[in-house]
């Protein structure tokens, strides 16, 4: 017994100097990205596609193009498993490392905890197509980066493309939407649009909201079987998507009147109910396929050399495409922050961010970068954070997802006050001020 | 009318799945007064085991037949089954005989952790899929009388049947063999059984055995209905009201306590939710379950609690 | 040989009745004290105060309420989340809504909103019992649950029930920097710790130790069992809403329902069990080990399984986590049922009676 110990104990401080001396390694030499992901949990199968996208993706910069400019990229990835006081301790564990660019909290409720903390360590985030609707607006919130939509812009698009079905949003007047969403700042997020929404057509808008994580929503169908609405918005994460899709295919209710948020449209979510969910949409800030470009080269460069985080199938789905998306951002920040601040040097936070707010990605550019066809131009400004807005719709068959629309745009027109008002509320509450204009030169 | 008829009868049959998951408390309470909070847990595991066998059984034998493939999934989960049962009585129950219900609540505790850690790296987080050849789409009853009919889901139905039909084997189990006479003399008093000869450390493999297979067939229906993923042990909490609303040493106490309990909730989430803005049936369910311990602390058909002093 | 109690004798009673009435004792204490006041700050790093300090200080004060509750009068409760939850939206609401609110009225109006949020979900101790009890508290946890997500006025109408609090400052000393926080926590739990030990040494605590040990013989020889276990409701209540206030306030920053859902009721009860029940020193032994433990895991797996060559994805550490935390569990409640407290104890009385065996 005390042997055994012995070893134990020699074992213990044997790995805590290992743990030491290769943090020590990790020096300025080289761009650093903190990945926050979550692999287990309800959310984990959502979750490991997008933070194995990310991951291929920078080992992908680093096998192909050498790092950016000649300075090699390293990673590390730290578990949250979507919970707020996990991420937040990640986050604070790996915010100090030398070289740290950005975070992308993969989660609307890690990302209101992380708001709160990143001007004061100046550290900028990433949130493409989730987190604060109202920080699009850029000068209220320097730090935020809701890249390519937000909850607001994505509910306003899937109105515009209900009215399209209906033959103009007119037509709306006097038919019946229901959302079911999951109960938590994620699902709630497009209410305040979608009550703007109703308003202005018309139409009768049925909140369900359905209990985290999602796994019993009985009781919630059949309160829609009961009001039989025209269209049913879901707006899930995780298990609670495809838990609905049985659901409405137990009560009867068509998928095809169906329509889900971006994360809401994946192939963990439809997969597993297969035939059953032929004929449901959802929005798609992406496309689902191993054609583009920069999927072949991931295949070319990182898989085919054994270095692929996850399976080769899963190479190009609809989460993974997205999590090659937002890393595809952040180096293409830090790659503009070094335009600016001198070529093949490391970036700080703050530099980073100047090159998140200065992204001008037109089709030129993606073409070179090989993202003809799978995403629209993106280009971000001081006022605006969001760089661009452009989202379809595209439909399960049963085995995958087809594009079935055309590309639209959200409604700024509708969500511009909406996003101003709110970022003074949000301002006025923290007492702070919007920045000042030359603030942008920074 | 109709409505309220279906939404009755979807509360029955939710009742009855939730009912499944709390046999196995139920019986493990029974035999060796432990409150055993792993059950979720060996739910979410053994639903594990068995989804994921069914995809390796072609693999490994090569025979491509999916009625063939769960069976021997089943039959390979239910032995993991027993292997487990046998493992936790072998490395943790019987190091803690006597100790108070607190420390047995939070060894059980501790195996709930260790089971999720092991059966997600043993078979991944993903969502994975049971197919039992459940049917899937609903049918609808009496179209004649009302308008659209009244939606009764077959999964349901089927599921139901087979929680009744398990009831009734464990009860048969119970009252005509040795061994469930054995085991409710464990239940009624540990010290008693051991001195005319019952071996206790079997009797607790037996039972957690059984308890296990219980898991396994509330995980495959479950599993089917939901798929199978780690938020499977959230089922646990939803059967909790029903344990201690049917009393927490009654077989018959967890079907009626499942029924009430399935349909209070439907009904509420249903009726009384549209008025406070909805996502009330979790509550509900346990402040149902409360209101009745206030009029009968022991639960329904549970021992009547004799403090001696 | 080390504690010498030669030579102590108590002359008053105010001295017989001290806390630490062994001088050796004593000095510890101070000494622990000082660490923590003096020493720590000029050594830890800003991330060991973000990510262990301080959510171990705030855990601790969370866990000497739950075990007040749990341990001293033996009423097991699960909503423990709740109580957190109650305290931390209370004492936003107070804080946000009335002008000019000082930090430390807010977290005691916090506290109170706890208090009475306890007692009502407490009603049942009186008729229920036992593990009923505990699944019966859990409607307290899922009542919450529902509760800050669905009225709006709670959460300050804001849109997506997400709210947050800033700048904070107690006397004109602003409370941003890490060493501010981890002050501030310390001294809340230094004078909350101190007011529960004497608590539990007094009368009240006798009741409630007796209502634990036999509820009935209680009640024969005149202790008020309705008074007793509501008493201790209320104040575990309060001691648990201060705590979830300043876990939100100070450590979260901004915060959702979710951030104090069952498995935060789960994890206190966790530490109560571990630490040893009915035992204030369990409290802190029960959080530096669950909150502690997970970090510790993370950081030294990939180091362990590195040393044997084998690269390991970040699940899995996190299912290793699991398993292991699962069976350190089980293993220390077979080594010592009665928890860590009751090592430290029986550890102090060897080296009391040391060279001696007993």
């Amino acid at each position: 017994m005390k042997l055994s110990k012995l070893v134990i104990a020699a074992a213990v401080v044997a790995a805590g100097t290992t743990s030491v001396a290769t943090s020590a390694f990790a020096q300025a030499k080289e761009q650093f990205f903190p990945l926050l992901s979550y692999r287990t949990g309800p959310y984990a199968p959502n979750g490991t596609p997008w933070a194995n996208g990310k991951q291929d993706y920078l080992k992908l910069i680093n096998a192909r193009d050498g790092g950016i400019n000649g300075v090699k990229l390293t990673f590390e990835e730290c578990e949250t498993g979507y919970a707020t006081d996990r991420g937040v301790e990640c986050y604070e564990r790996l915010k100090s490392r030398p070289g740290v660019t950005l975070f992308d909290p993969q989660s609307t409720g890690i990302t209101f905890a992380l708001t709160e903390k990143a001007p004061a360590d100046k550290m900028p985030l990433i949130t493409l197509g989730y987190g604060l609707s109202v920080s699009q607006d850029g000068m209220a919130f320097k730090w935020n980066f809701p890249l390519m939509g937000s909850y607001w812009t994505g509910a306003d698009i899937l109105i515009q493309h209900i009215g399209k079905a209906n033959g103009g949003l007119d037509k709306l007047k006097g038919k019946k939407i229901a959302l079911v969403y999951h109960d938590s700042p994620f699902g709630k997020e497009p209410i305040p649009l979608l009550q703007e929404r109703a308003k202005m057509h018309g139409f009768d808008l049925q909140l369900l909201p359905v209990t985290a994580p999602g796994v019993e929503q009985k009781a919630t169908w059949l309160q829609v079987r009961q009001s039989r609405p025209d269209y049913v918005l879901l707006w899930g994460w995780g298990v609670m998507n495809s838990t609905a899709l049985k659901e409405a295919q137990a009560t009867g209710y068509p998928r095809d009147k169906m329509y889900g948020v971006w994360w809401a449209g994946a192939e963990p979510d439809a997969k597993d109910v297969g035939d059953g969910a032929k004929g449901y949409n959802a929005l798609a800030l992406n496309t689902a396929s191993q054609q583009p470009k920069v999927i072949q080269e991931i295949l070319k460069h990182v898989h085919a050399k054994g270095q692929g985080t996850g399976p080769k199938d899963e190479v190009g789905s609809v989460l993974y495409t997205r999590g090659v998306i937002i890393q595809m951002l952040g180096v293409e920040a830090v790659r503009r922050a070094q335009e600016r601040f001198g070529k093949g040097k490391v970036m700080t936070s703050e530099q980073v961010r100047w090159g998140l707010e200065n992204l001008a990605l037109d089709q030129k550019r993606l073409d070179a970068l090989g993202f003809t066809d799978v995403m629209r131009p993106l280009s971000t400004s001081c006022a605006d954070h969001m760089g661009s807005t452009w989202a379809r719709v595209h439909t399960w068959d049963g085995k995958k997802w087809n594009m079935s629309s055309d590309w639209y745009q959200a409604d700024e027109q509708i969500i511009k006050p909406m996003v101003k008002a709110g970022a003074d509320k949000y301002l006025s509450d923290k007492k702070m001020t919007r920045r000042a204009v030359n603030d942008c030169q920074s | 009318m109709a409505f309220f008829l279906e939404t009755l009868i979807g509360g029955l049959m939710a009742g009855m799945l939730y009912s499944l998951v709390a046999l196995g408390f139920v019986l493990i309470f029974k035999a060796s007064g432990v409150f055993n909070f792993a059950q979720g847990a060996m739910v979410l595991f053994a639903a594990l085991a068995m989804a994921r066998f069914a995809e390796w059984v072609p693999r490994w034998t090569g025979i491509d037949n999916p009625i063939f493939a769960n069976v021997v999934a089943f039959l390979l989960a239910g032995a993991l089954m027993f292997v487990v049962a046998w493992l936790v009585e072998r490395l943790v129950l019987r190091h803690l005989v006597n100790q108070e219900g607190a420390t047995l609540l939070m060894a059980t505790l501790g195996i709930t952790y260790f089971m999720e850690g092991l059966g997600q790296t043993l078979f991944g987080s993903d969502i994975y899929k049971i197919d039992v050849g459940m049917p899937k789409d609903p049918v609808f009853a009496l179209e004649s009388v009302f308008e659209g009919g009244i939606l009764i889901n077959k999964e349901d139905v089927i599921a139901a049947a087979i929680a009744a039909a398990l009831v009734a084997a464990l009860s048969v189990f119970f009252q005509k063999t040795t061994t469930g006479r054995a085991l409710r003399a464990v239940a009624d008093d540990h010290q008693a059984a051991q001195s005319i000869g019952i071996p206790l450390n079997r009797i607790w493999v037996i039972v957690w055995c059984v308890a296990g297979v219980v898991a396994l067939v509330s995980g495959m229906i479950w599993g089917s209905k939901l798929g199978v993923q780690f938020s499977l042990t959230t089922v646990a909490l939803r059967a909790l009201p029903v344990v201690i609303l049917g009393g927490l040493t009654s077989v018959p106490g967890a079907i009626i306590g499942g029924l009430i309990i399935g349909v209070g909730e439907k009904l509420s989430e249903v009726f009384l939710g549209p008025y406070v803005g909805g996502g009330i049936e979790i509550w509900f369910a346990y402040v149902l379950a409360l209101l009745f311990l206030l009029v009968r602390p022991q639960g329904l058909f549970g021992e009547k609690i004799i403090d001696r002093v | 040989m080390f504690y010498r109690e030669n030579g102590q004798f108590k002359t008053s009673y105010v001295a017989d009745q001290q806390i630490f009435p062994i001088a050796q004792d004593r000095t510890i204490i101070l000494l622990l004290l000082a660490v923590a006041f003096v020493v720590t700050p000029l050594l830890a790093s800003d991330y060991t105060f973000r990510a262990i300090l301080i959510p171990f200080l705030i855990m601790s004060l969370a866990a000497l309420g739950v075990n007040v509750l749990v341990g001293y009068c033996g009423q097991i409760s699960l909503g423990s989340g709740a109580f957190m939850a109650v305290g931390a939206y209370g004492a936003y609401n107070f804080f946000v809504r009335v002008p000019d609110m000082p930090l430390i009225p807010a977290l005691i109006l916090g506290g109170l909103c706890a208090t009475f949020f306890g007692i009502l979900f407490g009603l049942p101790s009186l008729r229920v019992k036992g593990l009923y009890l505990a699944v019966a508290t859990l409607a307290a946890q899922f009542f919450s649950d529902w509760m800050f997500l669905r009225i709006k006025w709670l959460t300050n109408d804001s849109p997506s029930g997400s709210v947050s609090v800033s700048s904070l400052q107690v006397f004109g000393l602003p409370i941003d920097s890490a060493q501010s926080k981890y002050w501030f926590c310390l001294v809340i739990l230094v004078v909350m710790a101190l007011l529960t030990k004497n608590l539990v040494r007094g009368a009240i605590g006798r009741e409630w130790m007796a209502i634990r040990d036999m509820d009935v013989a209680a009640a024969v020889i005149g202790i008020r069992p309705m008074y007793a276990k509501l008493s201790a409701f209320a104040v575990s209540s309060f001691i648990i809403g201060v705590a979830g206030a300043l876990w939100a306030f100070v450590y979260l920053g901004a915060w959702e329902p979710a951030a104090f859902s069952v498995d935060v009721s789960f994890r206190l009860l966790f530490m109560v069990i571990i630490g040893g029940l009915g035992s204030i020193m369990g409290a802190f032994f029960g959080a530096a080990f669950i909150v502690v433990l997970p970090i510790l895991l993370n950081q030294f797996l990939p180091a362990l399984f590195g040393l044997f060559g084998v690269e390991i994805s970040t699940a899995d550490i996190s299912h290793a986590e699991l398993m292991i935390f699962g069976g350190l569990i089980v293993w220390f409640l077979i080594v010592e049922p009665h928890g860590l407290a009751k090592l430290w104890s029986t550890a102090k009385q060897k080296l009391r009676v040391w060279p001696f065996p007993y």
